[in-house]
């Protein structure tokens, strides 16, 4: 079993990415499938820049098991309202900054849903949120 | 039918910034976008991103969705930072001086195939 931990900051969008950057060279030295690794690291870049653009801080900490890929990211930060409205496509709470990189247009729960096989979100307002994804292989 | 990178850059009159040694890689498809959301959505081999940004999220969402061969319209610049990341994944980077709609209206009339 491998385990791979990162902080991450709010607000750093030049880092956001860099923790799923990491974890896709990991996955390949590792020999797994192309398309699971696929799978896992857009999940994970989408959780990663959701947290730059909404949280103050965050950790990601990515479980490799025999025939599973775990991610919790954990955050602290505003958290999330009404998680049923953030997991709908096109519902956004987005900054104008955020939207200039080319993100924050309400799909990226929906498309970590998709990419990952189980996808758990807890999230206390005015707290955090914590995002656990599951890959299996 | 599939494109090479040295004709793309002829058809768009454009010049590359990094990435030299794919210039007789072959493109299937192409896709236009500014929501990098949108790309991390797509699921496709050998496949063109034209874009408008050049930040270093181009880079990231290319590099996650692995998409080797980016098109920056507009003759935006890349900063140094951008280039090096890109070069360190292995990928071209071709500016074009064309809009997004001009350059993806050449490459569609010239026979390369749209993802959808």
């Amino acid at each position: 079993m491998i385990e791979l931990r990162f902080i991450l900051e709010g607000g750093d969008f030049d880092r956001a990415g860099t923790a799923s950057s990491e974890t896709k060279k990991i996955l390949k030295q590792l020999n797994i499938d192309p398309k699971v690794i696929k799978h896992t690291v857009v999940a994970l870049y989408e959780a990663e820049v959701n947290i730059a653009a909404h949280a103050y801080r965050g950790e990601v900490i990515i479980t490799v098991s025999d025939h599973q890929i775990l991610a919790v990211l954990k955050d602290e930060g505003p958290g999330i309202a009404d998680i049923n409205r953030a997991m709908l496509e096109g519902f956004s709470t987005a900054s104008p900054k955020v939207r200039e990189m080319g993100f924050g247009a309400g799909m990226g729960l929906p498309n970590m849903k998709k990419n990952a096989d189980v996808l758990e979100v807890e999230s206390t307002p005015g707290a955090g949120t914590t995002v656990r994804m599951i890959f299996n292989f | 039918m599939t494109m090479k990178i040295e004709k793309i850059i002829r058809l768009l009159d454009a010049k590359i910034v990094c990435g030299n040694h794919r210039v007789s890689d072959d493109i299937s498809y192409a896709f236009s976008s500014d929501l990098m959301s949108d790309v991390l959505t797509l699921d496709a081999e050998n496949m063109l991103l034209i874009t408008g940004l050049a930040n270093v999220q181009i880079i990231r969402t290319a590099e996650v969705a692995e998409i080797h061969h980016l098109v920056i319209v507009r003759n935006k610049k890349v900063s140094d930072d951008i280039v090096e990341l890109a070069n360190e994944l292995n990928m071209i980077l071709i500016e074009s001086p064309y809009s997004m709609f001009k350059a993806s209206g050449i490459l569609y009339a010239n026979g390369l195939n749209p993802l959808y």
